[in-house]
């Protein structure tokens, strides 16, 4: 039985197929605190991460199907690492890596029968907050410049409400931490309390030498979250976890 | 170069394919031109000054860490072909490398394996022990096995603190790959021999970080001291040795001033002593 779909209609449907996909799953935040980038995403599993490092200066945060947003995460690695060793490693920079999954993105998107449902970030730490980079990227394909801070997946309007509400720029990191976790807590409406042990967090720390990826878990992040909790003292820094 | 950035931006079939997460595999699936060692050589003698000599590198454990050190001259046959060459390459959070022998080729292996390790470290969510290491680096060399037979022979020292064993290792390698652990101390290089007649008489089990650094540039003055390959502190153009130490807390090179001091006082010393401090006869 041969009937027609116009392509704003199939469009449509995709989009709304991959929305529908990317709104079952919790949320993640990027934003930026007065030492460089935080990512913090709500996650159960100690292993199968929504946030990853790509190359020195470059994180990468997702929500989604976990399958192919790994599937991105590997290729951006490949890419980053054969582009710096064939050139040199300032040569490989977060705009690079934004077109690369906007073109792969849009590419599936059209083509394919089914898009893919997931929504990233890729996030550049700069010299200074002038020049971090912050670029959501969309099961489309389209890619949107952020500044200060980007939230992705489930019900985003209540969690960016919620961020809103807390969101300094320039906050330290206890601080940074406790709003990006009081806005992942409302989301879907609920209040709950969230633990270290269903959050995972990571920073690109601007002072740090060489690689600027860090996770933060364990006593460490509990502490942070504790200091969150009472007003946000001064932070120790330069220790590991 | 142009299979792996062209094809409008997008991430080409290969980069999404699973499989991997050894780097040096991946590109030699994909871009093989980008790897050392891959063309055909010519049948010829006497090139082996195509590309200058490193010379010697020396390696001292001590309780906690290791200190790696290099001294800065590369040779061309008798001449001086760089006086300030850096021949120490961080490889990771906890080890480094060092490298003797063709100053070109051993350059690319370092910066191989450097992204070899941190691709690893991305790719799979957690780091290579520091053994993994040291054999990903033996199947490096094994690869170079061709241009070592043609005359460009790199040797490397790999070290590195044990994460496990909570303490620093030291691991040499021969020009086929094969590979070594060394204790306590080792040298490579030219001026090696004449370095580790020093460690051998300077080095204790108990010696602190500053003791071990100091032992490395008495080491390395001594090499420079007999062997023209190799260059001593050069008090003058303010070029000393360079000094990488791991810990527990990671690699750290130390800042030219620190090793500055260091070097001062050995020169000093040898001005009143020529052949350097006397170990007790028993």
């Amino acid at each position: 039985m041969p009937f027609y779909v116009s392509p704003e209609q199939s469009m449509k449907d995709k989009a709304d197929y991959a929305r529908k996909g990317i709104a079952r799953g919790r949320s993640a935040i990027a934003m930026q605190y007065d030492g460089g980038i935080l990512f913090v995403a709500d996650n159960m599993s100690r292993t199968l991460h929504k946030i990853s490092e790509l190359y020195d200066r470059i994180a990468f945060a997702a929500v989604g199907r976990y399958n192919e947003f790994e599937n991105l995460r590997l290729a951006g690695v490949r890419f980053a690492d054969t582009r710096g060793y064939a050139y040199d490693r300032r040569d490989v920079n977060g705009r690079m890596l934004a077109n690369a999954y906007a073109q792969t993105l849009g590419g599936v998107f059209s083509e394919s029968p089914k898009p893919w449902e997931v929504e990233i970030v890729v996030a550049e730490v700069g010299d200074d907050p002038g020049s971090d980079q912050l670029y959501r990227i969309t099961f489309d394909g389209s890619v949107v410049d952020e500044r200060d801070f980007v939230v992705m997946g489930g019900s985003t309007e209540q969690v960016t409400t919620a961020l809103q509400e807390r969101f300094a720029k320039e906050a330290p990191l206890p601080r940074a931490l406790a709003s990006a976790t009081h806005a992942l807590a409302h989301e879907s409406g609920e209040d709950r309390e969230l633990e270290a042990s269903s959050l995972e967090v990571a920073v690109l720390e601007r002072e740090r030498e060489h690689r600027k990826f860090r996770r933060l878990h364990g006593e460490r992040l509990n502490r942070l979250i504790e200091e969150g909790r009472s007003g946000g003292s001064a932070e120790q820094n330069g220790e590991n976890s | 170069m142009s299979e792996v950035f062209e094809g409008g931006g997008r991430l080409p079939a290969a980069f999404m394919n699973p499989g991997t997460s050894s780097f040096t595999d991946f590109l030699s699936a994909v871009n093989p031109e980008l790897l050392p060692g891959q063309s055909e050589l010519p049948q010829n003698e006497g090139n082996t000054h195509l590309t200058p000599e490193g010379t010697t590198i020396v390696a001292l454990t001590f309780p906690g860490g290791v200190v790696l050190a290099g001294d800065r001259r590369a040779t061309s046959g008798n001449v001086i072909a760089n006086r300030d060459i850096d021949k120490l390459f961080r490889a990771d959070e906890f080890s480094a490398m060092a490298i003797a022998g063709a100053a070109g080729i051993g350059t690319e292996l370092a910066k191989l394996f450097q992204v070899e390790l941190e691709h690893y470290e991305k790719m799979e969510g957690r780091s290579l022990s520091l053994e993994g290491k040291a054999n990903k680096l033996a199947t490096m060399i094994r690869s170079n096995l061709s241009m070592a037979l043609q005359g460009f022979v790199v040797i490397p020292v790999l070290v590195g603190f044990d994460e496990e064993l909570q303490r620093g290792r030291i691991y040499s390698y021969d020009p086929v790959g094969g590979r070594y652990e060394e204790h306590r101390f080792h040298g490579i290089g030219s001026g090696a021999v004449y370095a580790r007649g020093s460690l051998k008489k300077l080095f204790t089990d108990d010696l602190s970080e500053s003791d071990a650094v100091t032992v490395a540039v008495q080491a390395l003055y001594d090499a420079a001291d007999d062997d023209s390959a190799t260059g001593g502190p050069d008090m003058h153009r303010k070029i000393y040795p360079l000094i990488d130490v791991i810990t527990e807390e990671g690699h750290r090179r130390l800042p030219t001033d620190e090793v500055a001091q260091v070097a001062q006082s050995v020169v000093e010393a040898r001005s009143e002593r020529p052949d350097g401090p006397t170990a007790p006869v028993r």
